[in-house]
């Protein structure tokens, strides 16, 4: 151990601090979840709201509709906006038109339209379409991979590297998920080195960026820790983000979380479109209002005018004929 | 132990350089606010009867400070009128506390006339808050307290001390951390054993919190305080889990998220019991909350009030 009173002569900087002794940081994080309240000063706010949350939503929204919900979220400042997805119609009617929504959008300049692309037939009509960004979903969860998109993890991933090659030569920026990094609606509990091999076999196939998924929204800062602890092992923690769900409530303490251990990008959803197929009733992903709400009261920076995410927000659920799951939404329609 | 003393000591070396925080409570200890904090802010007045049954299904599940009932005045809060009834009509289980609001002298004389063995009081950090409130400045609020307090000690009755609007109010916006501080400071001084910190709409942020915790652990121990977090705008569990990462370890909350909040029309108040023993049990720390005992407890009321539960866990209620 090093000799405390010599610390003295640095007391103005304790970064310094940590460089001379690099026990006293590991010594001080020893304790079971020590984390030093350093939060990024600006996150990255991926919104999923017309994709992961209409394709999850019972009514079947019009197209101009979804592109007015588009364009409504591009103005508020949102700098990645996920649009649609080219899977077979036959499975998710509502990305039906998901050439006429791409076409149909007003792309702000500095915003980012993701798309999934689940295959190459897929890939190729996102091109053919205009797409400028892609992403692919793997799973943490053998059994859901199988029962969600028909085949084993091993399997997705070639499917993938054949998307992600096609992607590169285009230099089209490939994004990826890992479903199920906190619990499986099948499997139960999944094992952290689990999530952490699929993230890091999709980040060294060429994705720029892995959004880990609480799909079924059971992770708490708990697990979560654990988690993130073992992924940024194999991953950078820049290129980590995190897609939590709100089906136990949990969603902002993991966000929390998130931001504690250095991750910088959150995915959310206006008016926390989407609910949970494995828990019908209860709601999915978070609300982007609620997570801005939160990061704006840290002093995080975004870029994005809450203001005008409620007002899309209030827009798609009038359209939806629902109300909104943002409690922020909530409170703002009512406060007096 | 050593390690905790020496990263005490540095922290207060550099003061908000590293917040390198203690390790997470190993237990914390819940306060069950639904049958009175919850009911009094629901529309739908209960019978006697309900209230009762509630208390006991949840003196069942484990928790072991449930507060009770109000000995406030029924004229101003209709649903608590059966104060008296419902402080004689429940079964006390052993080793669990079951507090009531005393706003003042009669209140309290009432509560104990009742049985009641422990009473709670309450101030404010917001001076329109208390005006608006209960038409006196925070200082006269807190003389007027002087006499149940005297009255308390000499019955050997503990007292929680609640302070509300600590990170905003509805009328002044925001609150000033160190206002928080010394309200908190007086009631503790004046011999409450426990200061519970309410967000009372529920504004609050982990930086709001953090920035108001900080002040007001300078001058009340950290174990003497708790939080009462409203999870209007969705931020109740981020802020509980910043303040136990502060050291906190008491969590007042209300079975069912029951009780909206007054001050927006349809918006939710309490943080839900349910929500707060799932983050908690996820984090290894204990409770001794029987989390399905809860939820049954919870469906019971959610019945009785004719309206759904404002707890995700309870809504989810996935096979997991």
């Amino acid at each position: 151990m090093g000799s405390i009173p010599t610390t003295v002569k640095h007391c103005l900087s304790y970064e310094q601090l940590f460089e001379d002794y690099p026990w006293l940081r590991r010594w001080l994080q020893e304790e079971k979840i020590i984390t030093e309240h350093e939060y990024p000063k600006f996150v990255k706010i991926v919104e999923v709201g017309p994709r992961d949350g209409l394709q999850n939503e019972k009514e079947i929204v019009p197209t101009g509709v979804k592109i007015q919900l588009i364009d409504m979220l591009s103005a508020t400042g949102l700098s990645v906006v996920e649009a649609t997805s080219f899977v077979s119609s036959k499975w998710v009617p509502q990305m039906a038109d998901h050439t006429q929504v791409l076409q149909g959008i007003q792309r702000a300049p500095l915003t980012q339209y993701p798309v999934l692309t689940p295959n190459m037939q897929g890939f190729q009509d996102a091109v053919a379409a205009g797409a400028t960004e892609v992403a692919v979903f793997g799973s943490a969860s053998e059994t859901f991979s199988r029962q969600n998109i028909n085949c084993s993890i091993d399997e997705s991933m070639l499917r993938f590297q054949e998307v992600i090659n096609a992607a590169k030569e285009r230099q089209i920026p490939v994004r990826g998920y890992v479903s199920c990094a906190l619990g499986c609606p099948h499997e139960g509990r999944i094992e952290p080195s689990k999530v952490a091999e699929v993230a890091k076999r999709l980040y060294e196939m060429g994705c720029y960026e892995i959004s880990l998924g609480d799909t079924i929204g059971v992770g708490t800062p708990g697990s979560m820790f654990k988690m993130l602890q073992m992924v940024k092992k194999d991953v950078p923690i820049d290129a980590l983000a995190v897609h939590c769900h709100d089906t136990y409530g949990q969603a902002l303490p993991n966000i929390l979380t998130a931001l504690q251990m250095g991750v910088s990008v959150v995915d959310s959803a206006v008016a926390g479109l989407g609910g949970c197929p494995y828990a019908p009733g209860s709601t999915g992903n978070v609300s982007t209002e609620d997570v801005l709400y939160m990061l704006h009261g840290m002093g995080i920076q975004t870029n994005v005018d809450l203001n005008k995410v409620i007002e899309a927000g209030d827009f798609i659920c009038n359209a939806l004929g629902r109300r909104t799951n943002s409690k922020v939404g909530q409170a703002k329609s009512g406060t007096l | 132990t050593h390690l905790v003393s020496i990263s005490r000591w540095l922290t207060s070396f550099w003061g908000a350089g590293i917040k390198a925080s203690q390790a997470l409570p190993e237990t914390v200890k819940i306060v069950e606010v639904g049958p009175r904090d919850g009911l009094q802010n629901e529309k739908v007045v209960v019978p006697t009867e309900a209230k009762i049954n509630l208390i006991n299904m949840l003196s069942e599940s484990g928790l072991t400070v449930i507060e009770a009932t109000s000995f406030v005045s029924p004229k101003w809060v209709p649903q608590m009128g059966d104060q008296v009834e419902v402080m004689k009509g429940i079964k006390k289980k052993p080793g669990v506390s079951y507090p009531v609001l005393t706003p003042n002298l009669r209140g309290f004389q009432a509560a104990v006339k009742a049985g009641a063995s422990e009473v709670a009081i309450f101030g404010a950090a917001s001076e329109l808050f208390s005006k608006k409130n209960i038409n006196c400045s925070v200082e006269e609020s807190l003389q007027r307290f002087d006499e149940v307090m005297k009255a308390a000690k000499e019955a050997a009755v503990p007292v929680r001390g609640y302070v509300s609007c600590v990170v905003g109010c509805p009328y002044e916006g925001k609150v000033a951390p160190e206002k928080v501080a010394h309200v908190a400071k007086r009631l503790y001084s004046m011999g409450c054993y426990e200061i519970s910190l309410g967000d009372t709409i529920g504004v609050g942020t982990p930086g709001s919190m953090t920035e108001m915790l900080e002040a007001v652990s300078r001058e009340v121990p950290v174990s003497a305080l708790a939080v009462h977090c409203h999870d209007t705008y969705g931020q109740a569990l981020a802020n509980i889990l910043v303040a136990l990462q502060m050291g906190i370890s008491v969590v007042d909350s209300s079975v069912a998220g029951l009780g909206g909040c007054p001050y927006a029309q349809g918006a939710s108040g309490n943080v839900a019991t349910e929500d707060v023993v799932y983050m908690l049990h996820g984090l290894g720390i204990k409770t001794g909350v029987d989390l399905l005992k809860l939820m049954d407890a919870g469906s019971f009321i959610c019945r009785a009030l004719n309206r759904k539960t404002n707890s995700k866990v309870a809504q989810a209620a996935c096979k997991l």
